[in-house]
């Protein structure tokens, strides 16, 4: 019962998940931010990427449900000796751990440590292709904030090509009844989306005052986004959501973003921090979702 | 005396026949009755004919004995039913001079239930720059030039190399893929690419090579002939040359004919290999394309890697999978050739490119001969190669060789040895 991609969940299932971080939005808010859900319970985390708000998250998330909590990062562990991904998840894993939570460079990753150790693993990001617990803070802040996402109108701007937010959050926005469109130049694109509930287009300007939602992504350096565009530039006059850009949209706009930010390429500071943004509120929806994917993988209530 | 009993003859005609072998040859086909030191091989509802040639193997040795050697890739290859493989240069060191091909050679000698055939790089150590020693390697009785798991990128160097080899008969066998279009790309480029956020490896950089290579044929004249053939695009190329009367023949491997891209969703890296698995339309056209012979002839890219190097996330693992072992039952599985295009595909046009006498079984054929029931169903699980990265394994297929004669003697044999 592993919690590995978005894809194939529908707005019942995404639905019953968000009602259950809900109850953690309210746990969060006592005095006392904890609740013994998960006492003697221990999570492995195996974090083989740089990741701020995603590994602390899911770690206050699991503290706050009473949790146990073993974490990796490769520096420093015996990755730096040449251990593979599979010894060392049999490693951890032979050290009793109730659940893992993976985040990867590779796609897949998540799924071949779940096929070696036999334990329930959560995706928290494999290479360019999924992260579930992100595109699930996303439907919950939209959710808060608009009441429902149905109908709601969303661009996702920037290297959606390198972005597994992008592939995971998109179809959860769809699921629940959004209309999702991609804004990229094409080699920012994926080759080909035509399965894919969304619409394409390089045209933001076009699109900018029809929006209810406009949710940045960050170019992905590491992955090569850099690489496919002439200058940040000519990018940031093109995709970049400017305060002349951001003074286009309707009043009842919001902006999201996944972090972390590239402040002055894809959003402006004063975006960022204006009243518009809803990135703060999507960091810390992001500790009451990982509660719920928490407890519902490990209370035995999990659907999937 | 071998005698093969009963079987469906490839020979003149195909008919049912015993075939009987002694002294490395094929001394009588009809019927034979067995003395008493005949070994007598039942035949019955198989088929017989010339033992099949691979002309694209790597035995890993030297340089990378863990994964498997020419000994132990020799016992594969006879236990799929070859009685010769072209072993690929790309070794460490790589074979680029008469002395490293003589080696190879040697080795297979002495594993002897196989003729192991060198084929030697196109540039110096494989690198691209200069042009190998090719002299020394013809005379070394390399037939087959290829810088096998890189294409040959610079076109100047290659038609010094086909210029070069075309004085001499010999062949340049092309790993078609432009390294700018391939970029770092893991899997076909396609819808599942996509989805799966992974870099991907057009078609086009295959069939643009293909395209450039044959402008230099037409230059040199040189025999030239791609290696695993993955992209309808490209099938469409060779086939244009072929009309135009160039030299020019081509392989596939058993995996693209059998299974595409989606297989990579299982997430495992035994779907990993260059090229790539590609779409249902690239599957289609490649079984048109080796049935009605724009393919010449079927070549597995047997590849080995240990399962420690495979038991990774899918974008770091080697690229490859092994072939030889199930290689005749993967291809009667995909494509039912009938006999006569079986042998051919398998045995005669492979053969024909390294100038073996392969041909039709008749009095007087060598004594390679294999024997293939095209009804068994089996489900491949262990294997005689050293490693055991097949995509095959748990997936049932239909056809298995029986026996493998080489050299007059039973090289393999269904049901000994553990088998």
């Amino acid at each position: 019962m592993s919690l590995l991609t978005i894809e194939g969940m529908d707005a019942a299932e995404i639905s019953r998940l968000l009602d259950l971080a809900d109850g953690f939005v309210e746990v969060l808010d006592r005095p006392v931010p904890k609740v013994p859900a998960l006492q003697g319970r221990t999570i492995g985390m195996l974090f083989y990427e740089a990741s701020t708000r995603t590994r602390m998250s899911f770690e206050r998330a699991a503290k706050a449900l009473s949790a146990d909590t073993m974490s990796f990062t490769p520096s420093g562990s015996s990755v730096s000796k040449g251990e593979s991904l599979k010894d060392t998840a049999l490693t951890v894993g032979s050290m009793g751990p109730d659940l893992f939570v993976v985040r990867h460079g590779s796609t897949g990753a998540p799924w071949r440590v779940a096929e070696w150790t036999g334990l329930p693993v959560i995706n928290a990001g494999d290479g360019a292709h999924q992260h579930p617990t992100q595109a699930l803070l996303d439907c919950l802040t939209l959710r808060q904030h608009f009441g429902s996402i149905d109908g709601l109108r969303v661009a996702i701007v920037g290297d959606i090509r390198h972005s597994r937010v992008a592939r995971s959050t998109a179809q959860a926005f769809a699921a629940m009844g959004a209309s999702v469109t991609f804004v990229a130049p094409a080699t920012l694109l994926p080759f080909d989306v035509g399965g894919w509930p969304v619409e394409t287009t390089s045209d933001f300007d076009g699109l900018i005052a029809e929006l209810d939602v406009v949710y940045m992504l960050r170019i992905q350096q590491e992955r090569g986004g850099g690489d496919v565009f002439p200058s940040i530039g000519e990018y940031v006059n093109r995709f970049g959501l400017t305060r002349r850009r951001a003074d286009r949209l309707p009043a009842h706009t919001m902006v999201l973003h996944p972090g972390p930010m590239n402040r002055g390429v894809e959003i402006d500071p004063a975006v960022a921090d204006g009243p518009r943004s809803l990135v703060t509120k999507q960091v810390a929806n992001g500790v009451a979702v990982r509660m719920a994917v928490l407890f519902d993988q490990l209370s035995g209530t999990g659907s999937r | 005396m071998i005698i093969l009993k009963g079987g469906t003859v490839f020979g003149a005609d195909q008919t049912l026949a015993d075939v009987a072998v002694d002294g490395g040859r094929v001394v009588e086909i009809g019927t034979v009755a067995a003395g008493p030191d005949d070994r007598v091989i039942d035949c019955s509802g198989a088929w017989v004919g010339p033992g099949l040639v691979d002309v694209h193997v790597h035995l890993r040795e030297p340089g990378q004995e863990w994964k498997e050697d020419i000994a132990s890739g020799s016992r594969s290859a006879a236990a799929g039913g070859f009685t010769t493989v072209v072993a690929m240069p790309n070794t460490e060191p790589a074979v680029d001079s008469g002395q490293m091909a003589r080696y190879v050679h040697d080795r297979g000698v002495e594993a002897g239930v196989v003729r192991v055939v060198p084929s030697g790089t196109i540039s110096l150590e494989r690198a691209g720059r200069k042009l190998s020693h090719i002299d020394d390697l013809w005379a070394a009785g390399v037939r087959i030039f290829t810088d096998d798991g890189d294409s040959v990128a610079d076109a100047g160097l290659l038609r010094r190399a086909m210029e070069y080899i075309a004085e001499l008969g010999g062949i340049v066998a092309q790993h078609a893929e432009d390294s700018g279009l391939a970029g770092r790309g893991h899997m076909h480029e396609g819808a599942i690419s996509s989805r799966l956020g992974m870099i991907g490896l057009p078609s086009m950089a295959e069939t643009i090579i293909v395209e450039r290579d044959i402008r230099l044929v037409e230059l040199t004249g040189c025999r030239y002939h791609v290696q695993h053939v993955s992209a309808r695009a490209t099938i469409e190329v060779i086939r244009r040359a072929k009309a135009a009367g160039l030299p020019v023949t081509a392989e596939v491997a058993p995996h693209h004919l059998a299974f595409t891209d989606r297989l990579v969703e299982s997430m495992n890296p035994v779907a990993k290999m260059y090229p790539p698995l590609r779409s249902d339309e690239d599957v289609a056209a490649l079984r048109v394309g080796l049935a009605d012979g724009t393919i010449d002839c079927v070549a597995t890219d047997h590849a080995p890697h240990s399962a420690h190097e495979k038991d990774v996330p899918f974008e770091e693992a080697p690229r490859g999978v092994i072939g030889l072992e199930t290689a005749a039952a993967a291809i009667n599985t995909s494509c039912a050739l009938p006999i006569a295009d079986f042998f051919d595909r398998m045995a005669v046009r492979p053969g024909q490119l390294l100038g073996l006498e392969t041909g039709p079984l008749v009095v007087g054929s060598p004594g390679d001969v294999t024997v293939f029931d095209p009804a068994a169903n089996w489900t491949p699980e262990t294997f005689v190669s050293k490693s055991a990265n097949s995509p095959w394994i748990g997936h049932e297929l239909t056809g298995r060789v029986r026996s493998t004669i080489y050299g007059g003697q039973v090289s393999f044999q269904l049901g000994e040895d553990g088998q």
